[in-house]
């Protein structure tokens, strides 16, 4: 049984629709600015990548009460991804629909909203929704319901891992049976308290121009930009759609040991391990899809791992979420939708910022896009605390004949 | 691949036993440990009644900085996971790489939220909180992952970690899981479970908005009363348990004690409404056929049904219909029982505490009570077990969940060599 | 606080569905919630909102006989008088 992705719902800070963002991105065109949701001029992370409030102009009144922004990215999402994969949910079993999401810090803007109700004025000020809208569930809850589907759902958190953990668990739902299975992540992080949250990471970046902020790779990285938005993906057994995106061909996840034991990280591991599963070589992966923390001790990590695996400049490597900033639960996912658009169009899209630091041997693409052949592509995602997941991803059977072709989701002359 | 997957070890936080003994001696008592909030000022909440932990984190054998950088319920983790290690002989002979986490929680780090925003708010003052008055570890009470990597660290687990969050079924679906990941062969051993602590006003306050929990206030003994006539919502509760799941051949090897193995796992969505129940529980039923299915034993073989039972008029029947569509005509014969009588709903928690039970139960050949089912629902009309334990060797168990969000859930445990 | 009244449960109910189009006209005020198109969720968000209107809970009592309009007001307005 192989599992193919047949549809992809981009709603990312730079472009909605996956050929607006595919365009944004070829373009080197960037979604992060100075955070315009609130005044977060007195914060240390004033920038973030806000998704524009047309993603979720969409979603119907009834449902945009009940739920936070995050859950109402991934709905927009979820009926993006359900046209782009010409799959009508009412015509399939609703037993073997399922919906599996990456979640991460869940519904933070309704719930700081309604915490302050409590907290200023009384319980009975709280919502009755906030018992469904905050919680990690939510968005897995409401695809499910709004798309009539009942088979095995499921949430998953590990911070920016989380999306390709789902996507697993998504591969493994079709092999019991599934038919068809909603997953991805989305993520809506730029409320003051989440944002506060998050600067105790001490990973976020504390430049106040967009052009100096988040530089995975170059010597003065100095954090990452928050964003929100995600992908929603379609993942089907291969057959149906006449023109899947790809293959997911193999995945792992490892976890680094306790800080102060003295054991190595494990990122060098889930990448074999991924390989493994895929059952191919590391010279058969012809792209990277780097988890690009932007900060200097995890890019070192990285790069050390990416050494050891594909040798030194030994394969291409890119992160386009310098344009979109990171996603958490909707990174990995969108890292994946990027991945499989590059190995469809037979391009690597660009990495925006400065030059890599020349200590960490790095092939990073940069500024422009980069047509090559690509076979296969790696995506790499760690989750804060040390969670770090792999997946090999396959291109489509003909994708890879001659030079970068033109865009169009439903090609037929495979 | 599809290997066994043995019980080794287990481990408990949860009201009225914060170890594995207290735990099934209020259970097998039929006490119950549901009482008046005492961990903040209820006055004013709709619902006043909580079953809480009696727990000090430093008694309990954590260090001054766990006790005070972690949110309560990693706390509760970390102390659950020790004694499910411990039970199990330690992991010394656990490769790393081999070792796997598989964590359940529902609300995360609620608490540790919900503190460190009133200090930083203002007590609700301000939209824009300030950044200066969060404490350093914030970060890891937004996203709860960390628990999981709490429990990791502590058996230096590096192998696949994960943190399920599927509402009330997290427990369940984070034993199931982590079953998998042994049966597919992605980790030989898992600390498997869940953990929750939502005593908290905005959780309270939340659940008062729907009153989805008992205003007995008045009684709180007695308020948790799945199954009964007079059942009038759940009581909320914390907790924690973590399961040591080994590969069935491995444990055998090595001579572990096995209390039963993880025979069958299932879960469905209803796809009909985020709180609500349509009452055929036809979605439940199913999972529960699917369970039985992957366990290879047929529905009339079951001995004991750990019920979800949280004490809300549409769960009990929404439930019982469930367990008479799977379960056919035996399923009057099939003595059923919710602890949450006993213990509260802990949300994500009590779905591995439940496990947990469960798998206790086989131990001890003795099948847990329902508390407080004086007066049953006429709608509700199997074997309950009424108020006191009863003697009952189990070979076979199904334990079953059902959440906010549709999640429905079951779980088959057969005792060693059972199962198909 | 003065009579609870028609426009402010208007108001009410369009913030919990965010629908602006939603109106009280004499055919519908006897309508029941559900046929409205407000789920038990949706209701009981309207009742919250009352609550928080009021500054106090409806009795449970009074709100399981609430299942139109009209009866909402009803109930309010007893609570209300039972404060004079």
């Amino acid at each position: 049984m192989s599992a193919v992705v047949t549809g992809i719902g981009v709603v990312a800070p730079n472009g909605i629709g996956h050929e607006a963002y595919w365009s944004a991105t070829l373009a080197g065109v960037s979604g992060v600015g100075p955070i315009e949701r609130f005044d977060a001029s007195g914060y240390r992370c004033c920038l973030g990548g806000e998704v524009d409030d047309a993603a979720i102009a969409g979603v119907p009144g009834r449902l945009a009460a009940q739920t936070d922004r995050w859950t109402q990215l991934g709905l927009a999402g979820t009926e993006l991804a359900l046209a782009d994969a010409g799959l009508d949910p009412s015509t399939v079993d609703d037993y073997r629909l399922a919906v599996i999401t990456a979640s991460s810090s869940g519904g933070n803007e309704f719930g700081q909203r309604e915490i302050e109700r409590l907290w200023a004025h009384s319980p009975e000020h709280v919502s009755a929704y906030q018992s469904i809208a905050w919680f990690y569930a939510a968005t897995t809850g409401q695809v499910a319901i709004r798309h009539g589907m009942r088979g095995p759902c499921g949430v998953v958190v590990a911070e920016q891992a989380g999306g390709l953990e789902a996507l697993s668990d998504a591969r493994r739902a079709l092999d019991s049976g599934a038919v068809a299975v909603v997953t991805g992540g989305t993520e809506a992080p730029l409320s003051p308290y989440a944002l506060v949250c998050q600067a105790t990471s001490g990973r976020l970046t504390d430049a106040a121009d967009p052009a100096d902020a988040y530089r995975p790779f170059a010597a003065d990285a100095n954090g990452h930009v928050p964003g929100e938005g995600g992908a929603m993906l379609i993942v089907e057994q291969a057959g149906r759609a006449a023109a899947p995106y790809g293959t997911i061909r193999g995945y792992a996840n490892t976890f680094d040991p306790r800080p102060g034991s003295g054991r190595p990280p494990s990122l060098v591991r889930a990448i074999r391990l991924a390989l493994q599963a895929a059952h191919v070589t590391s010279e058969e992966i012809d792209v990277v899809f780097a988890d690009a923390a932007g900060v200097p001790e995890l890019d070192r990590i990285e790069s050390d791992a990416l050494r050891a695996v594909f040798g030194p400049h030994g394969v291409p490597v890119t992160a386009p979420k310098t344009m979109t900033g990171r996603l958490y639960a909707g990174g990995a996912s969108l890292d994946v939708a990027t991945a499989l658009l590059s190995l469809r169009h037979q391009i690597i899209p660009p990495t925006i910022g400065p030059a890599p630091d020349p200590r960490y041997e790095l092939d990073l693409v940069l500024r422009e896009p980069r047509p090559a052949t690509l076979r296969n592509a790696l995506v790499l995602a760690r989750g804060y605390g040390g969670f770090n997941s792999a997946m090999v991803l396959g291109a489509a059977p003909g994708n890879t004949d001659g030079a970068a072709r033109s865009d169009g989701p439903h090609r037929t002359d495979d | 691949m599809t290997r066994r997957v043995a019980v080794t070890g287990v481990g408990v936080v949860a009201p009225g036993g914060t170890s594995r003994k207290e735990f099934w001696d209020l259970l097998t008592e039929g006490r119950t440990a549901t009482r008046a909030i005492t961990l903040f000022d209820a006055a004013g909440f709709r619902s006043r009644i909580a079953a809480e932990c009696d727990f000090d984190p430093i008694a309990a054998g954590l260090s001054d900085e766990q006790a005070r950088t972690l949110d309560r319920a990693a706390q509760f983790a970390l102390v659950a996971a020790r004694e499910a290690v411990g039970d199990a002989g330690g992991l010394g002979f656990a490769a790393p790489e081999r070792l796997g986490v598989s964590l359940g929680s529902a609300v995360g780090c609620t608490m540790g939220l919900e503190q460190n925003y009133v200090a930083v708010s203002g007590r609700g003052r301000h939209w824009l909180v300030d950044a200066d008055a969060a404490v350093p570890e914030l970060y890891h009470h937004l996203v709860p992952s960390s628990m999981a990597a709490e429990v990791a660290w502590e058996v230096g687990a590096e192998g696949p970690v994960k943190l399920v969050s599927t509402g009330c079924t997290s427990g369940l679906d984070a034993v199931g899981h982590g079953a998998r990941l042994i049966a597919d062969g992605q980790a030989d051993v898992v600390l498997a479970g869940a953990t929750d602590a939502p005593i908290s006003p905005i959780s309270v306050a939340c659940f008062d908005a729907i009153r989805a929990t008992s205003p007995s206030n008045d009684d709180p003994e007695h308020a948790s009363r799945p199954f009964d006539r007079r059942r009038n919502g759940f009581v909320l509760g914390e907790g924690s348990a973590v399961l040591v799941l080994e590969d069935a051949a491995t444990a055998r090897a090595r001579g572990a004690h096995v209390y039963c193995e993880v025979a069958g796992f299932a879960h469905r969505g209803n796809a009909y409404h985020m709180t609500g129940l349509r009452p055929d529980g036809a979605e439940m039923a199913e999972a529960i056929r699917v369970a039985l299915a992957e366990a290879r034993i047929d529905p009339s073989a079951v001995d004991y049904v750990n019920a979800h039972g949280s004490g809300t008029k549409q769960n009990d029947r929404h439930e019982t219909a469930a367990v008479k569509t799977s379960l056919g005509p035996r399923a009057y014969e099939i003595p059923m029982s919710s602890i949450k009588s006993m213990i509260g709903h802990s949300l994500g928690a009590i779905g591995a505490i439940e496990v947990v039970a469960c798998a206790l139960s086989m131990e001890h050949g003795v099948v847990p009570p329902t508390a407080n089912l004086h007066e049953p629902d006429p709608d509700c009309d199997l074997d309950y077990v009424p108020l006191h334990a009863r003697e009952q060797r189990s070979d076979v168990v199904l334990s079953v969940g059902s959440g906010f969000g549709g999640f429905q859930t079951a779980m088959v445990l057969a005792a060693p060599g059972r199962a198909g | 606080m003065p009579e609870f009244t028609v426009g402010t449960l208007t108001r009410i109910m369009r913030e919990c569905v965010r629908d602006a189009e939603v109106d009280l006209s004499a055919d519908r005020i006897d309508t029941s919630f559900e046929e409205l198109g407000y789920d038990s969720l949706a209701v009981l968000e309207i009742v919250a909102r009352i609550n928080q209107e009021l500054g106090a809970r409806l009795p449970d009592e009074a709100i399981e006989t609430t299942s139109t309009p009209r009866q909402a007001l009803a109930v309010v307005n007893d609570a209300l008088a039972e404060r004079i």
